[in-house]
């Protein structure tokens, strides 16, 4: 079997930082900064191999082996539920979980509330432990147009700074969760690459909490 | 040449078979189908919630097995003479994860019933590691008793939802989680510290019963702790030793387990490929007064790995003419499967089979083609 360790990162800013954590732990790996559309890169040197994939992808490629760990938002993870194991916050690419609706929206609780979002398990869930009763509209993208065009009544959604709900006259009305990337590793890859992957969590956890 | 799955799947079966035998356990066999209100009661129990129920010609409601140690129990009467030892090869009818629909999953598994001692549980853990040693591939038993886990966690007074979501993050190794829901539920955080501490040992097992020592320091006794070290320390010198880890990750059912529970894995499978631990709770639940521990080996997940794909589906094609002489024709090719290949005898070079060597029978032999 292949003793590299295959780390799956997020493409996009947050992988980059994710990348520089790891990097500063002592796995670092030159050719992932050369500017090119390669989606693989290892470094023999230290037995470590990353590849870039579709930030909503990582936990399947972890939790299916392709990659033994992995950073992933909290988000994926509360969505998916994949059956991994959750090593550490990273407390980075922090935002959280929110419902927005438009200004001056009323919650008529004698009627269906229709929500409009892409994390439906998130909004199932978080409604039923309410007893709220709801209709969920799955939408891939533009979610904050849902209410607007009168698709739904609010939306469940990722709120970063605020900015794009604000710009589109929609309010934050609750918060579901706090979101951050997490470090998750595939349960068979922990057993059979202990000595790596607890090497990496606990450096990283070092660096955090001088960090912090 | 070895190119089919399932034959190495039947050759495995057959060693699994020849193993528990001789460890005195008969084989079990049952109906595919067994009443759906057993599976109603023992939902949670229950891999998947989804049954394939279907209405018998005399009005019961029945359900494709989804499971087999339910059916073993109900079946087992209600007290046993002596330790009843069964093994079973079975398909259960399951959701899968990947399709969301249904699917066959061929099982192979023990149980042992009745009264449980620590030879039985020592017998169980060692058959489990055997059942992974013939895959053939290197394998680890993890290894938790569910009365360390109950130990540290009964030291807070906590709702049960709470208790689940602690629970939740301790199979995920989610000691951030833990953290959390401790600040947030008044656990002090040395609470917290104690329940991460346990969640985060992990590997050879006098090496972490060492540990555990520490983390229990303040009780004096703490029986699943002993029962743990009494079995590591007998493990400990066997070949199998080497196989088995500790890690309290490892937490089925709380309902329905106690005692020991354990996970096996082989590389190049992506998840646990062998599941089982004492279930003496759900022994309870069904008014049994004995207990039991077994264990299930999911061999469906082991097809991929089993599969050695040399790259050809046949050795040999061999093309023949219409007209040629049946009995020549046939005893070439017996001779070559003889010399041990395996020959496909065709008219035309088929497309989609991936063959190493082409060849042709003309004047009452066999050549290589091209």
């Amino acid at each position: 079997m292949d003793n590299m360790l295959n780390i799956a990162l997020p493409k996009g800013r947050l992988g980059e930082k994710a990348y520089a954590l790891f990097e500063r732990s002592g796995f670092e790996c030159p050719s992932i900064k050369e500017n090119n559309r390669k989606l693989i890169f290892e470094n023999e040197a230290c037995g470590v191999r990353y590849f870039w994939v579709k930030p909503s992808d990582v936990s399947i490629y972890v939790e299916r082996g392709a990659a033994d760990i992995g950073v992933v938002g909290k988000d994926i993870l509360l969505e998916y539920e994949p059956d991994v194991y959750e090593l550490l916050d990273l407390r980075m690419g922090k935002c959280r979980m929110a419902v927005a609706a438009k200004k001056g929206f009323h919650d008529d609780r004698r009627r269906t509330l229709t929500v409009a979002t892409k994390f439906s398990h998130i909004a199932q869930s978080y409604y039923a432990a309410l007893g709220r009763d709801i209709d969920i509209i799955h939408l891939n993208g533009s979610i904050e147009l849902a209410p607007i065009l009168g698709l739904s009544d609010v939306i469940v959604d990722i709120v970063e700074t605020g900015t794009t709900l604000k710009e589109n006259d929609l309010l934050p009305m609750e918060t579901i969760v706090p979101i951050s990337a997490r470090l998750i590793a595939n349960k068979a890859a922990f057993k059979f690459k202990n000595g790596q992957i607890e090497t990496i969590a606990k450096r990283m956890q070092a660096l955090l909490e001088e960090q912090a | 040449m070895n190119t089919s799955a399932n034959q190495t799947l039947e050759a495995l079966q057959g060693e699994l078979r020849a193993l528990y035998e001789q460890s005195g356990y008969a084989q079990y066999k049952m109906s595919k189908f067994e009443e759906y209100d057993l599976y109603v009661r023992n939902k949670d129990f229950l891999i998947s919630d989804s049954v394939i129920t279907f209405t018998d010609t005399n009005g019961k409601l029945m359900a494709l097995k989804p499971d087999v140690t339910l059916s073993i129990i109900k079946n087992s009467g209600d007290a046993l003479a002596a330790t009843q030892k069964v093994y079973y090869n079975e398909n259960v009818y399951r959701i899968s994860k990947g399709t969301h629909t249904f699917k066959e999953i061929l099982q192979s598994g023990l149980e042992c019933m009745g009264e449980i001692d620590d030879y039985c549980i020592y017998e169980v853990l060692s058959l489990a590691c055997r059942s992974l040693k013939c895959i053939g591939r290197p394998a680890v038993l993890d290894v938790s008793h569910l009365g360390i886990v109950a130990a540290v966690l009964d030291d807070f007074v906590l709702p049960n939802a709470v208790k689940a979501q602690i629970v939740k993050c301790i199979d995920e190794k989610n000691c951030h989680e833990i953290e959390r829901i401790c600040a947030e539920n008044g656990i002090e955080k040395r609470g917290a510290e104690r329940i991460c501490s346990l969640v985060q040992l992990y590997g050879d097992p006098l090496d972490v019963i060492a540990k555990l020592r520490d983390l229990f320091a303040d009780e004096s006794d703490c029986t699943a702790l002993t029962q743990l070290e009494t079995m590591m320390n007998a493990f400990a010198g066997t070949e199998l030793y080497e196989m088995l880890r500790l890690d309290f990750s490892v937490v089925s059912d709380m309902n329905y387990y106690n005692g020991f529970v354990f996970k096996g894995f082989v590389e190049g499978v992506p998840n646990s490929v062998l599941s089982g631990g004492q279930y003496d709770r759900l022994m309870q639940r069904l008014h049994r007064d004995f207990g039991a521990i077994g264990f299930a080996l999911y061999l469906d997940e082991l097809e991929r790995l089993l599969l050695s794909d040399s790259g050809f589906d046949v050795d040999a094609v061999v093309l023949y003419d219409e007209g040629v002489s049946l009995a020549a024709l046939s005893k070439a090719l017996e001779e070559l499967r003889k010399s041990g290949k395996s020959v496909c005898a065709q008219r035309k070079k088929p497309e989609k089979l991936r063959y190493a060597q082409l060849m042709k029978f003309e004047n009452g032999e066999v050549k290589p083609l091209g």
